[in-house]
């Protein structure tokens, strides 16, 4: 089976090099602070185009996938403070909190089985909103408006998770395994299935294939990527709040998304990159305070400009356009 | 339980309702006529409220003209709104007409701007309206005694603007035009309709409520910032549970989830978003279309 062009492969695995030997060049500013934190962000934007790319469905529910996730591993964590009754290790807290995200992915997915397009973005948005609200007003598990702190994540070779080096490598590793698995997945048959329910819900019907299985699967599979985000964040973070899953975050990964272009899985990260970028360099560009005007207005310029993102914007220019033109399915065009 | 808190439960819910009613309607008008989710909705809110109030603020002071700056105020809030869904509408939303998704993703980004401009501008400290006099204080009510003037005010207001709305619908010209074009756009725009004209003036309708709503919530509860993001979801499960763009489903969407809102959180408030996200969720799994919604278009 071929994940990739040889062009792609070389692309790839000389970016993945260049990515691992970066700690031997940058600060450690850049090393947990830009690019490890891009890497986790962009996870979760993964799942966000993963789901656009080859199921044709917006999901805004992704950060509250995440921060599922992330309150099961706060809550099981053994250094939370407020200390939770149930603490475990974080080697089992940590496959329980995707398990967690892809439980939820997967009923996100029934409870929206019915709709598309702009009801589907709707409906998670709504409960995306709702997670946030509902776990700022309960404190019996969620510790209400403060959230759950000092979740600092397992010792990796004798050494704290959060130190750069071993917090980049794995964001590193992790974020590679994950985009490499999207490929994998969207050239098996339920890959191939999954982009026939883009395409025309109806025939894929006809042909046989249980459209309404395949839905929910393609929704764990993305409660799963985002569930795998969402630990690392809460680690990066050292916690989690309810301000951290609630609406701005979600757009913050949507923005993300969309910057990067929904046409294909690279494109979370080449958006994540961008965002981090603004969001850390705002205050010499612009006004620190007004951060989110000029990020609203990248991202206005990005959907007005190129509905399909830089990568979208990068084939315009480069003149380059492959077979399927990026902007069917459930990419805003 | 007394019949005394059940009725005043009730009541903080049927008031809750009016306003939500109010904001979703506005929301569910655009939505009828355009298919734009508009997720600035809750930004016309907040504009409403900020401009209504800097107005209202700025008269208040003097007693000459106290009287009446509550009504200006509220009229400069609905104004201000409109004219920003009318920007909204012409700037970016009216010639990528049919990008449904490209819209939802063009307000959202708008959404970010306003809140952060309004912040920039007015400040983040916590703001309300005095309500005026006539509206002031409370109003005897049978059983539980009496009940705040100001909240009964914003459920006749609600049924003000549902009647209004079912008239302006059903009996005006502008009316049946709006609702040839929720019908068929294009045989609407054939028979020598300009749809783009009706689009704007629904839209600074539909904006023009939300700001109303951003006043007179504003002066039953102090507003703050992340209020946008409260109505936009409120607009959002209102229409969902009731039905896109059907006024009725509005008001019956409304009077479900702010009453189930208010029971909740008289019952178990710790859990009490949890019964709103119920009720969407059970009316999505009988009927995705909402309780009051047409299949297909």
């Amino acid at each position: 089976m071929i994940l990739m062009s040889r062009t792609q492969w070389a692309v790839t695995a000389l970016a993945l090099a260049i990515l691992a030997v970066l700690p031997l060049l940058l600060p450690d500013f850049w090393l947990s602070g830009i690019l490890g934190r891009s890497l986790i962000y962009g996870i979760v934007a993964l799942s966000i185009t993963f789901l656009a790319s080859y199921g044709g469905f917006i999901s805004l529910a992704q950060t509250m996938l995440a921060g599922i996730a992330g309150y099961t591993v706060a809550i099981l964590a053994p250094t939370a403070i407020p200390a939770g009754q149930n603490a475990v290790s974080y080697w089992l807290a940590m496959p329980l909190a995707v398990l967690a995200a892809t439980l939820a992915g997967a009923v996100v997915g029934l409870i929206a089985i019915r709709t598309r397009d702009i009801y589907l973005l709707m409906i998670t948005l709504a409960l995306a909103v709702g997670f946030s609200l509902f776990a700022q007003s309960n404190i019996d598990w969620f510790n209400g408006y403060e959230g759950i702190r000092n979740v600092v994540g397992p010792e990796l070779f004798g050494q704290p998770f959060r130190a750069h080096a071993v917090f980049y490598y794995v964001a590193l590793t992790v974020s590679a395994l994950l985009y490499l698995m999207v490929l994998y997945v969207v050239r098996t048959p339920f890959g191939l299935v999954l982009q026939g329910i883009r395409d025309n819900p109806r025939r894929v019907s006809a042909l046989g294939f249980d459209v309404a299985v395949h839905r929910i699967a393609a929704f764990a599979m993305a409660g799963f990527i985002a569930g795998c985000g969402g630990v690392l964040i809460t680690f990066y973070n050292i916690g989690i709040t309810p301000g951290s899953i609630g609406m701005t975050a979600t757009v913050n990964v949507l923005v993300m998304s969309v910057i990067g272009g929904l046409g294909h899985p690279i494109g979370a990260f080449i958006g994540a990159v961008i965002f981090t970028l603004i969001d850390t360099f705002a205050a010499t560009i612009y006004d620190r305070d007004r951060f989110n005007t000029l990020i609203g207005l990248v991202f206005l310029g990005i959907v007005v400009a190129s509905p399909d993102g830089v990568l979208g914007l990068g084939k315009r220019l480069t003149g380059w356009r492959k077979q399927r033109d990026a902007g069917d399915g459930g990419t805003p065009h | 339980m007394s019949l005394q808190f059940m009725i005043t439960v009730t009541l903080n819910g049927l008031t809750l309702a009016a306003l939500y009613f109010i904001v979703a309607s506005g929301f569910s008008l655009i939505f009828g006529l355009m298919r734009t989710v508009n997720m600035a909705h809750g930004s016309l809110y907040m504009i409403g409220a900020y401009v209504g109030f800097s107005v209202f603020d700025s008269l208040y002071a003097s007693n000459a003209t106290a009287g009446y700056a509550w009504y200006v105020g509220l009229l400069a809030g609905v104004v201000a709104a409109a004219v920003a869904g009318v920007v909204i509408q012409v700037v970016f939303l009216g010639w990528m007409q049919g990008q449904e998704l490209r819209q939802a993703l063009v307000t959202i980004g708008l959404s970010i701007i306003i809140a952060d401009q309004l912040l920039a501008h007015f400040g983040g400290n916590p703001f309300q309206f005095f309500a005026p006099d006539a509206l002031f204080g409370p109003t005897p009510v049978p059983v539980i005694g009496r009940y705040s003037t100001f909240r009964l005010f914003q459920i006749g207001l609600a049924l003000a603007v549902g009647v209004g709305l079912w008239l302006l619908l059903n009996k005006t010209r502008l009316g049946i035009m709006v609702r040839a074009g929720v019908d068929d756009r294009q045989m609407l725009a054939a028979c020598g309709v300009n749809v783009p004209l009706i689009s704007v003036a629904t839209f600074a309708l539909g904006a023009g409520l939300a700001g109303l709503g951003g006043v007179i919530g504003a002066t039953a509860q102090p507003v703050a910032l992340g209020v946008d993001v409260k109505f936009l979801l409120t607009s959002l499960v209102v229409v969902i549970v009731g039905g896109m763009g059907s006024i009725g489903g509005t008001a019956i969407g409304a009077i479900l989830i702010g009453v189930a809102e208010q029971w909740g959180q008289a019952l178990f408030p710790t859990y009490s978003v949890i019964l709103t996200f119920a009720i969407m969720v059970a009316v999505l799994a009988v009927r995705p279309q909402g309780l009051l919604g047409r299949t297909g278009r």
